[in-house]
């Protein structure tokens, strides 16, 4: 009863400390979709608060412009992205699975190994990935940036505390004593509890797999195949002969939008997974 | 008899179970990283369109890499990272323990989750970009402040070491405080609810309870956050990248490794860049060993334990 | 020296003779509608390789045989029936020289419809593509192109950038760059009382005179030009050597350059460059081009004027005028080679001539894209011809001041390094001239850099 008074106080400061968070993170978004929304030359002249009149002919001049095919780039970003995250979180499980259920005798080693890739950075084998695709005959394909994030360490490390937090073995044995076979087991009844787990790392390899830069620049030659972020970099690229900074803008809003609406209708599934996860542990 | 052979046929299934995963990794990363192993150890570079090397020159690059810059890029990497972690780890386990407290009325909070987490999704290249317009000398931010009449002249944020760090810092911060709250609430929100009316019955108060229960209880996934923001810290690129154009300016005191590492790429000195991904990769092995270790096995009162009392208390 | 290359290309031109005497193999005027010729020898696909669209631009507007151009910009078809593919990536972060180069690598063993045929360079790594050794662009005799004939109205310059280290032509080019100084006529008749180009000629025609210009802008309170970085050009070409010497691996920095340095820091110090901007092709320097901006003039050649000011312009049209810079010097310039091993050769010829030596064309490409084309008579008249007069410099005729400056022309010794160097060199001093580092830390921060970018350099010098 007595902390009533204080819990009333940190409450009121939690709300300004979030509407001031929430500022900060909107503003920038604010701030593009004003910009997006101004010809090149009223941008030149400086930043106003309220947005202009050019939103449509910026959207028009994206849309229409087949040197950058936007909605093309979409498609096979949305392709890339959302193989990558299924695949991706199906096989981590399955990992962490495999690693979290069984005994084996290479058990340790490969709990080990796994650990220690887990901090290898990318870029260090971008040199010999790239030898590697041309000679396999996928270079300028969008294999290369699906296929491989079935290794995904840092996921499967995720889906490991979790399942360590969440799965009682006496579960699995339950299930076999129920003649259930292995695989059985792990897509009816292990899937399901591992949902939440999936959904938020669906979430994270859909969003890094979209805003990728570094892999698809490597692989990607032709224009029917690039993704947005090569796009956007082309735009830039095309620098002297092709300003348009409010094009631009446009472009970045619209490479954003699709994934804003999918975290949208995720988030709340996200949510009641985290919350029946709590529940059961 | 029977569960020893049942063994058996299992371990069968862990095999069948992590192969596509080590199968992929040693198609596409393993090979790859041996192959950048290898020239390291030559000197083989792009001189224009002519090929030079491969010819075998031993530890040379290595050697060359260590009298070059190379521990001051470190240096500014390890400080970048920590110019955003700090802040991002502090209000992320206030918001994240904030929203789980039934006693704190959050209103919107929804609406708050979905909004902290939005910076995330945009394009590093293209956030850094963003700043960099916002923060130029004649840009919005600047005039807002002369209008305001809180500097007289332009404030030149990316001309300063400091600013253009800050500016960075600010940016990580941004972009990842949203997805650690996530993180760390799915991890709190695991944690049963009995254990928090225990411990208000034995009369714990907020910070007892953060500190005692919370804490100690979410520590995999802190370890996890830690791991991650440490591996993402090492490979900081983007930003810095295209905020200042790939030159770490002023003065280089915003390169990175992997922009380091870039450089090298970018003019085709596979030699070199397989030398400086040779020491990144033993680095960042030796990092994640030393974090793994001391958030693991030094506390008695770890995880493990914790992770029994949670089991204890969710039988009650 | 001279005496060998004059037998060189006399060589050259008996060479092209020769080849052209056995033209049954190139039938390059014999066009069947329809489908590709199978006794032509030509290939069915035409790979060009550009870091922009600039150059498909130009083409599709001069090359009578393109049919149509699909709708997203990729390919073109052409009457015969044979597709041109347009391989665009940016210049930016050298993605376009690495794709390029690891195609033009691969080009022995590319099948023939996936072999380069056409490649386009800035002229600040064309000597990167022209080099003899590495025998990556065809010389254009082997096209049937004599350059003393077909490209005799070619600024003299041009042609012999576009020479690899023999003096044998293996680039050509539809425009020359010669730069002006493009001034605001509201500040000249507030500062000077006229806005007269020949009179305000007056007070830019050298450095010294240009300062004391600088002082008197600045006691009303404007300034001279966006940034140092706008004066770079006007040093960098005309310095006495390359950078890297043909054959070597040292650096030699230019005493130029360091003038440069010099005199940008007295000039930033005096308050004659607007401080808030830091180099160029950023959003700063962009709005120093708008209507709200104190900076008094911009150093540009004609595609500045068209592509960088009219956009960045938002006030009344007719508000700029050009005149003469302190100093002629030439900026950028986009060179069209041909790759060695097309299997296009007739095509390509076509394609080259048509874009850079067909008079009527270039005229066009003037009209339409405001570009300063590269034939000497047609500019000339072009300084004389009011049709060329611009709206957006109040009805002046901007090439009554290219031409005269493009006569003086002289590029610079050029090297495969100049990109690098030239963007290394600004962005080290760059922290110099804000006040950053020292003087000796920048330079040593442009060796670090410059070993970086071009790991085979072994030695930089710099002048006593």
């Amino acid at each position: 009863m007595k902390s009533d008074p204080l819990n009333k106080l940190r409450t009121v400061f939690a709300h300004i400390l979030l509407v001031f968070l929430s500022f900060l993170c909107l503003f920038f978004f604010y701030i593009l979709f004003v910009n997006a929304s101004r010809s090149h030359a009223d941008l030149m002249k400086g930043f106003t608060a309220l947005p202009g009149k050019y939103f449509f002919a910026n959207l028009k001049s994206v849309a229409n412009d087949g040197t950058f095919p936007m909605m093309r780039g979409i498609l096979n970003s949305l392709i890339v992205s959302g193989s990558s995250a299924a695949i991706c979180t199906y096989f981590s499980a399955l990992t962490a699975y495999g690693l979290y259920a069984y005994d084996f005798k290479l058990k340790k080693v490969a709990f080990t190994f796994i650990m220690a890739i887990l901090v290898m950075p990318t870029q260090v084998t971008a040199m010999g990935f790239l030898r590697l695709i041309t000679k396999m005959g996928m270079y300028d394909s969008l294999l290369p940036m699906i296929i491989p994030s079935i290794a995904s360490p840092a996921v499967f490390y995720f889906m490991y505390s979790y399942l360590e937090s969440s799965l009682p073995l006496s579960l699995v044995e339950a299930a076999r004593i129920d003649g259930s076979r292995e695989f059985r087991t792990f897509n009816q009844i292990v899937l399901p509890i591992m949902k939440p787990a999936m959904a938020v790392q669906a979430i994270f390899t859909f969003v890094g797999s979209w805003n990728n830069y570094f892999v698809p620049a490597l692989v990607i030659q032709s224009k029917d195949k690039m993704t947005v972020p090569i796009l956007i970099a082309l735009l830039r690229g095309a620098d002297y002969m092709n300003q348009d900074m409010g094009k631009m803008y446009m472009m970045i809003l619209v490479a954003i939008v699709p994934i804003i609406i999918v975290y949208l209708i995720l988030s709340k599934y996200i949510i009641a997974g985290v919350t029946l996860g709590g529940v059961k542990g | 008899m029977r569960p020893k052979r049942k063994k058996i046929d299992y371990s069968k299934w862990g095999y069948i179970f992590i192969l596509p995963f080590f199968v992929s990794f040693f198609i596409f990363s393993l090979i790859p990283l041996a192959d950048t192993i290898r020239y390291s150890f030559y000197e083989y570079y792009r001189s224009g369109i002519k090929e030079i090397g491969p010819n075998f020159v031993g530890m040379k690059n290595f050697a060359s890499l260590l009298q070059s810059d190379m521990l001051r890029y470190g240096a500014n990497t390890v400080l970048l990272w920590i110019i955003g972690f700090i802040p991002q780890i502090v209000i992320a386990l206030l918001l994240a323990s904030w929203f789980v407290d039934v006693r704190l009325k959050i209103r919107g909070q929804q609406f708050f989750k979905v909004v902290i987490y939005l910076p995330n999704l945009i394009m590093a290249s293209a956030f850094a970009m963003l700043f960099f317009t916002l923060f130029s000398n004649k840009g919005p931010i600047n005039s807002i402040l002369l209008s305001a009449g809180i500097t007289d002249s332009p404030i030149d944020f990316m001309g300063t070491a400091l600013g253009t760090r800050s500016l960075i810092g600010v940016m990580n911060f941004l972009m990842w405080f949203g997805n650690t709250t996530i993180m760390l609430m799915a991890a709190i929100m695991g944690i049963s609810p009995d254990i928090f009316e225990a411990s208000e019955i034995d009369g714990c108060n907020s910070m007892q309870r953060f500190y005692r229960i919370t804490l100690p209880l979410i520590r995999p996934i802190l370890t996890y956050t830690l791991i991650t923001s440490i591996i993402g810290g090492l490979q900081m690129f983007d930003v810095p990248q295209i905020l200042t154009n790939g030159q770490g300016s002023p003065d280089r005191t915003s390169m990175t490794l992997i922009m380091f590492l870039n450089s090298h790429l970018k003019s085709n000195n596979y030699g070199m860049a397989g030398a400086l991904s040779v020491y990144l990769f033993i680095v960042s092995g030796i990092l994640c060993f030393f974090v793994y270790r001391i958030t693991n096995d030094n506390d008695p009162d770890g995880s493990r334990a914790a992770a029994r009392k949670n089991k204890k208390a969710g039988r009650r | 020296m001279k005496k060998k290359i004059v037998g060189i290309l006399l060589t050259a031109a008996v060479a092209a003779g020769t080849l052209a005497g056995c033209g049954s193999r190139n039938p390059s005027g014999s066009q069947t509608s329809g489908s590709v010729d199978p006794d032509s020898g030509e290939g069915a696909v035409i790979n060009i390789y550009s870091f922009n669209d600039e150059l498909r631009n130009r083409i599709t507007a001069v090359y009578p045989e393109i049919a149509e151009t699909s709708e997203d910009g990729t390919t073109s078809t052409l009457i015969d029936g044979t597709v041109i593919n347009w391989i665009i990536n940016p210049n930016q972060d050298g993605v376009y020289q690495n794709k390029l180069d690891e195609a033009l690598l691969a080009q022995g063993s590319a099948a023939a419809d996936s072999k380069v045929d056409i490649f386009a360079a800035e002229v600040d790594y064309v000597v990167k593509y022209t080099d003899a050794d590495t025998n990556v662009a065809l010389p254009l005799t082997d096209l049937g192109i004599d350059p003393n004939t077909d490209l005799a109205d070619q600024f003299d310059f041009t042609k012999s950038v576009s020479c690899d280290q023999n003096g044998v032509q293996r680039a050509t080019t539809w425009q020359a760059c010669p730069g002006v100084l493009v001034y605001r006529r509201d500040i000249a008749k507030e500062v000077f009382g006229t806005d007269d180009p020949a009179e305000i000629g007056e007070k830019t025609k050298d450095w010294a005179v240009m300062k004391e210009t600088a002082e008197e802008l600045k006691e009303h309170g404007y300034y001279t030009f966006a940034s140092y970085a706008d004066t770079f050009r006007t040093y960098s070409n005309n310095v006495a050597e390359a950078w890297v010497a043909p054959g070597t691996t040292t650096i030699k920095v230019d005493q130029k350059i360091l003038d440069w340095v010099a005199d940008s820091k007295e000039w930033l110090d005096a308050g004659y460059f607007d401080p808030a901007v830091k180099g160029q092709w950023n959003s700063d320097w962009y709005s120093a081009m708008g209507s709200g901006s104190k900076v008094f003039a911009f150093l540009f050649p004609a595609w500045g004027i068209d592509t960088q000011m009219v956009p960045n312009w938002k006030g009344e049209a007719g508000s700029w005028a050009v005149t003469n810079a302190p100093l002629t010097y030439n900026w950028g310039g986009t060179y069209v080679l041909a790759a060695e091993g097309t299997d296009n050769p007739a095509h390509v010829k076509e394609i080259l001539l048509a874009l850079t030596a067909d008079a009527d064309n270039l005229t066009m490409i003037s009209k339409t894209y405001a570009d300063f084309t590269n034939a000497k008579t047609v500019m000339q008249n072009a300084a004389a011809d009011d049709e060329f007069a611009s709206d957006f410099l109040g009805g002046q005729n901007p090439y009554a001041y290219f031409t005269p400056s493009a006569d003086n022309l002289k590029l610079a010794p050029l090297s495969a390094y100049d990109q690098g160097c030239v963007e290394l060199i600004q962005n080290a001093f760059g922290d110099y001239l804000q006040g950053e580092i020292d003087y000796d830390r920048a330079k040593s921060n442009f060796e670090v850099a410059i070993v970086e970018r071009y790991p085979e350099i072994t030695e930089i010098q710099w002048p006593q």
